[in-house]
């Protein structure tokens, strides 16, 4: 089912939450939304759901106004961080519990509690408590109660969040399959870069209660709308236009805000008329690369990754002398970052 | 003065039943609406609020008598409407009943407070995600998480409402085979020098209290046996 979010907005004291965001999600697509804490991500999945009020706008579900519907009138599914499992009930139970508040059969409710723990691949554990399992696998029955019930809309909020980085990673890889199979329209809320881009049809990034840029992973990464878009997704050196390291490139200019990706910084040890002399800081190994952290002759510091190959041939260590050129470099003009500042005061 | 009769002794002992008998299941849903105020809500005055309900522990309880004869008794702020519709409060059952459940007012929202607390809402949340409306969500949820916690603070206001003493002792005047409950049966015939009357009332109240103690035992025991991890 699609969703509609038109205009939304929420104010809680004197922070605003939501600045009139809109927003539309693709029937069967499975949408992230991106952003740091108090981006206002939580508080818009959470008014899909139905759990907060919303001061402003409206919110569509295929096409029906579902603003002031109670959140027992969504047929929405939610997984919630914490799981919030009840800790009382079994698996069975705890999957069990949304039929039985629906009045479906007994034999019924059997039938799809079964079937759902095999989907979550956790057949055999279902007469134990939540207490008596791992988190990963706590996460996997909050998933099947939520499915329970047979949601037309999934939300989930933050939902590998509290688990260990292995568990995550084996996690979003399932719930990509789960999705492949299943087709649920299901939005979840992250603030791991990584995670929406790998699990994810389409990046919403958020900032301060408004939406930043709307986009594949892809576009996103390489074309990114705002100067919040471009210095939250990937690492990045951000410079003032002026800086040395554009030489004439054109960029020289005092109401630019530019910025370069580590690997998008070539290193060679020679000049050649289009490079930067700098000068090697630090060396970090990250493992599958090297950071160097450089110093240019104007003071600025900046960050390039080299491969493991490329450090191996020039032998680097810290106090030589390099000379960089960088292969792709953003602008923005700095007009904007006033205007936004403005807005917060 | 008069001696204790048998029959005194097992009127005292029905008063006490019949006080601690309604003012525990008062104290029991006063104390679950006010712990679900206090715990699901964040409002101005939440501290004052707490610290109000915790008056009956800070108050002497002969204070309290003291205070509930300025406004109900017959020279008190509600003396003269209560003269005019011919009810009784005190040196009587009203009076009696009013003043073990202000007593004992904090214990079940004292105990049930935190236990919410911890359990926090996301599961009430997911239960009304689920399609559960509000009366399904107390039962099936919230009762449940809270149980061993609202079942040792009726236990604990149980026997505070059995062994009330002197807010008690003020307002019911002391009427012997009227208004006694057994706390006041066990001073008096001490008083009396009827030392077989006054210690065997003694350990008809003892007893209550043991019975209550090893059934906070148990509960303990129960609560502690399955460690809620998170």
């Amino acid at each position: 089912m699609s969703i509609l979010i038109d205009q939304v907005s929420k104010q809680f004291g004197n922070f605003r939450a939501l600045d009139s965001v809109s927003l539309n999600v693709k029937e069967g697509s499975l949408v992230a939304l991106l952003g740091p804490s108090g981006s206002g991500k939580s508080t818009l999945l959470r008014m899909i759901a139905g759990l907060e009020e919303l001061d402003a706008g409206a919110i569509f579900i295929n096409g029906q106004d579902l603003t002031h519907v109670d959140v027992r009138k969504r047929n929405i599914g939610f997984v919630f961080q914490h799981y919030a499992l009840f800790k009382h009930l079994t698996l069975r139970q705890n999957i069990a519990f949304g039929l039985q508040i629906r009045k479906r059969s007994p034999a019924e409710v059997k039938k799809r509690v079964d079937t759902l723990l095999e989907i979550v691949q956790l057949e055999g554990l279902g007469n134990r408590y939540p207490s008596q399992i791992s988190g990963g696998q706590r996460q996997r029955v909050a998933l099947a109660r939520a499915l329970a019930v047979e949601p037309e809309v999934l939300l989930l909020d933050e939902p590998f969040g509290a688990l260990d980085a292995k568990v995550r990673k084996e996690l979003r890889a399932w719930l990509r399959c789960l999705h492949n199979e299943f087709h649920i329209t299901t939005v979840f809320v992250t603030h791991d870069q990584e995670e929406a881009m790998e699990v994810s049809d389409e990046v919403v990034v958020m900032n301060r209660g408004r939406i930043e840029q709307v986009g594949t992973a892809q576009q996103i990464y390489e074309h990114p709308a705002t100067p919040f878009v471009m210095g939250f997704i990937g690492a990045v050196n951000e410079l003032p236009g002026n800086a040395c390291l554009f030489g004439d490139n054109g960029l020289g200019q005092m109401d630019c805000k530019c910025f370069v990706r580590p690997h998008d910084i070539e290193v060679h040890i020679y000049p050649d008329g289009t490079t930067t002399s700098a000068c090697i800081e630090r060396i970090i190994h990250l493992g599958w690369e090297i950071q160097a952290e450089l110093i240019l002759e104007d003071g600025q510091s900046v960050t390039a990754h080299l491969t493991r190959d490329q450090f191996a041939q020039h032998s680097l260590q810290p106090g030589h002398k390099v000379f960089i050129r960088p292969k792709y470099t953003k602008s923005f003009p700095i007009q904007e970052q006033i205007q936004e500042q403005l807005c917060i005061a | 003065m008069a001696t204790v009769t048998t029959r005194e002794f097992l009127h005292a002992v029905q008063l006490t039943a019949i006080v601690a008998g309604i003012s525990v299941p008062i104290n029991g849903v006063f104390g679950l609406c006010a712990a679900w105020v206090i715990a699901r809500n964040k409002f101005r005055g939440r501290a004052l609020l707490l610290s109000i309900l915790d008056l009956p522990f800070a108050v002497s309880s002969v204070v309290v008598g003291l205070m509930m004869i300025l406004v109900y008794g017959n020279n008190g702020w509600l003396g003269s409407v209560l003269k005019a519709s011919d009810f009784k409060v005190i040196f009587a059952l009203p009076g009696i009943v009013l003043a073990t459940a202000f007593i004992t007012m904090p214990f079940v929202a004292r105990e049930v407070i935190p236990v919410l607390e911890e359990a926090g809402s996301e599961q009430e949340e997911a239960a009304r995600s689920l399609g559960a409306n509000d009366f399904q969500i107390f039962w099936r949820v919230i009762l449940p998480n809270i149980r061993w916690g609202l079942l040792y603070g009726l236990l604990l206001t149980n026997a505070r409402a059995m062994g009330e003493f002197g807010a008690i002792s003020v307002v019911s005047g002391n009427i012997v085979g009227r208004t006694h409950t057994l706390p006041l049966l066990v001073e008096q015939a001490y008083k009396n020098y009827e030392t077989q009357a006054a210690f065997g009332s003694a350990v008809i109240l003892a007893l209550l209290a043991v019975i209550t103690l090893i059934f906070k035992e148990i509960l303990e025991h129960k609560t502690g046996v399955k460690p809620e991890k998170h």
